[in-house]
């Protein structure tokens, strides 16, 4: 095990490396200098060079990327170029929403989806299966920026039993900031929900042809006892990959789903700082997303390996 | 059969539709008609008008246009880059060539497709192409993956083996005798990535980093509705449904074909 773990850390540093190197790269690419962007098109040469050794953007690009990386390390994400302010605390500011809401939609996901796929796997093949596996071909094929402004007009314009956007912070009451991610939470989990009721029947139907299922009947088990008892557990372990994957998901997906409800998340900084051209918060703001989605990968495979023993040797 | 053909008749009249914007579309949606604003559906607009009076039936068969385009070349992108990739790995299974291919897939799949559709867009400026590169770069691991793992079952078959001893080399083997092998595969795994870059180029022209104005397009026709929900939710709900009905049936065809073109999965379907 301390082997497997070992292993998949050195893949877990080497992918966040390379990661860290293409971020910093396709930044670099951007046309625009900021500082010129900053001091407008009628800056004085002279003026324009002062501000970019300010920046620190006259220094070798090795140089910036190293502390770059070591600053994101040490919890240093620079300065932002039109705020002012360190990007650590806008960043801080932000993941207090984008973090919840995926969080949020993570469980919603699951809640739908564990008993439907559970449901339709039990009834396979009858009149409930086809209903449960009509639903989720539904929900896949929905946009879910659309699926969200619909909720908006039914739950929000219409019957007023939510906040149509906006968030008004947590200091407010958790029951406030609560009820103003719902509806975006719903949205997101959704289509989510769809892929993983299907993975969940999928995975059961396959544990229903094992020989361990054969033996719990023969023991004298009925049929949901065998089910809940032996199938269930075992068809997990795939599950459990898919879950971190949809959560790696839920958070770069919340980007679109925070526009549609104006929600001061990491998607709306990112987008404002694209069209400010504040690139060292794009910048960390991404790799920021990107570390977590790595990280949670690497989780998963580890919580996979300590569930299911056969998987470390394959390693 | 019950997914081939709906999927059939649902993808083929979308096509048609983008097709038929060519030569003829119920209005100019290029001269606005602001009186007419806002229109509900029908006799005259038959979806309808949006907030520039523009006939919207239009607007929807002018952005299948745009959504087919962007979702087609970016799996064209995934296809053929994805599909050399993967074979290249096979033939070259265990070596560091090998590695190196499949760990870059990975490196791929780590990052959030979505944050990096932006970031690509962002650098380059929002466009329909760009929108196709940033779609398609995401569909070469998929391709690559897929071709691989299909190829290295093959490579251990008899009438690979035949080849090798008729001294065929791994590129003529993997093109005369392993791609055809796996041709199925990667055209339901294309109808499958064809909906889901339709999806994407909807994303992306919602945030306003896809396909530009005056260009039609569905996610920016739902950008443009979100203000008005309220008060002309045809606005929001035709495009949407137009990408729904899009993409379930290029779903209902992508499950069509499997079951069609190979047998032994009809039974152990999703």
């Amino acid at each position: 095990m301390l082997r497997y773990a070992l292993k998949r850390l050195l893949s877990l540093c080497i992918s966040l490396i390379v990661a860290s190197l293409v971020i910093f790269a396709v930044i670099e690419v951007i046309p625009g200098d900021p500082a010129s962007v900053r001091l407008g098109i009628n800056a004085q040469a002279d003026t324009l060079a002062t501000l970019r050794a300010e920046m620190g953007l006259d220094r070798p690009l090795p140089v910036r990327y190293w502390d770059w990386a070591t600053g994101m390390l040490s919890g240093d994400f620079g300065t932002s170029y039109t705020y002012d302010t360190p990007v650590a605390d806008m960043v801080a500011d932000r993941i207090g929403v984008s973090l919840p809401l995926a969080i949020y939609a993570l469980m919603l996901s699951t809640v739908i989806a564990f008993p439907a796929g559970i449901f339709a796997a039990a009834k396979r093949g009858g009149a409930g299966d086809t209903a449960v596996m009509g639903a989720t071909q539904l929900g896949v094929a929905i946009p879910n920026f659309w699926f969200a402004m619909i909720l908006v007009l039914i739950f929000a314009i219409n019957l007023r039993w939510f906040p149509s956007g906006g968030f008004p912070g947590w200091d407010q009451g958790i029951w406030a900031s609560f009820k103003a991610l719902t509806l975006p939470a719903i949205a997101l989990a959704l289509p989510q929900a769809a892929i993983l009721a299907r993975v969940m029947r999928s995975s059961l139907l396959d544990m229903l042809g094992e020989d361990f299922m054969r033996t719990a009947r023969a023991k004298g088990l009925t049929r949901r006892q065998a089910l809940w008892r032996h199938a269930v557990r075992n068809a997990l372990i795939p599950v459990l990959t898919i879950i971190g994957l949809q959560f790696a998901f839920l958070l770069a997906g919340g980007i679109i789903i925070e526009q549609v409800f104006y929600l001061p998340g990491l998607g709306r900084l990112i987008f404002q700082s694209i069209s400010a051209r504040d690139l060292i918060v794009v910048e960390s703001v991404v790799m920021l997303l990107v570390f977590m989605v790595i990280v949670v990968n690497f989780t998963v495979d580890l919580a996979y390996a300590a569930v299911d023993p056969r998987l470390r040797s394959r390693a | 059969m019950r997914s081939l053909v709906p999927g059939i008749v649902i993808t083929v009249a979308v096509i048609l539709l983008a097709l038929v914007s060519f030569v003829w579309t119920p209005f100019d949606i290029e001269s606005l008609d602001v009186p007419n604003k806002l229109l509900s559906p029908s006799g005259a607009h038959l979806l309808g008008t949006d907030h520039f009076g523009r006939d919207i039936l239009s607007m929807i068969m002018l952005g299948a246009r745009t959504s087919i385009a962007v979702a087609f070349v970016a799996v064209g992108i995934g296809l053929t880059l994805g599909i050399p990739l993967g074979l290249w790995a096979a033939a070259r299974r265990g070596s560091l060539l090998d590695e190196v291919i499949m760990r870059g897939n990975d490196l791929i799949f780590a990052f959030p497709a979505l944050v990096i559709a932006i970031l690509i867009t962002a650098v380059f400026g929002p466009s329909a192409v760009n929108a196709i590169i940033a779609i398609g770069i995401f569909n070469i691991p998929v391709f690559a993956r897929l071709s691989r793992g299909a190829a290295l079952s093959l490579w251990s078959r008899d009438f690979i083996m035949a080849a090798r001893v008729c001294g065929k080399s791994s590129f003529r083997i993997s093109w005369e005798h392993i791609l055809p092998n796996i041709a199925n595969l990667m055209i339901v795994q294309g109808t499958i990535q064809f909906s889901l870059g339709i999806l994407a180029e909807a994303a992306l022209s919602y945030v306003g980093l896809g396909a530009q104005p005056p260009t039609a397009s569905w996610g920016r026709m739902l950008a443009d509705a979100q203000t008005l929900v309220s008060i002309a939710p045809h606005t929001a709900l035709v495009p949407g449904f137009a990408i729904v009905i899009t993409v379930l049936g290029l779903n209902l065809l992508g499950d069509g074909l499997r079951d069609w073109l190979d047998p032994r999965l009809r039974v152990a379907r999703l």
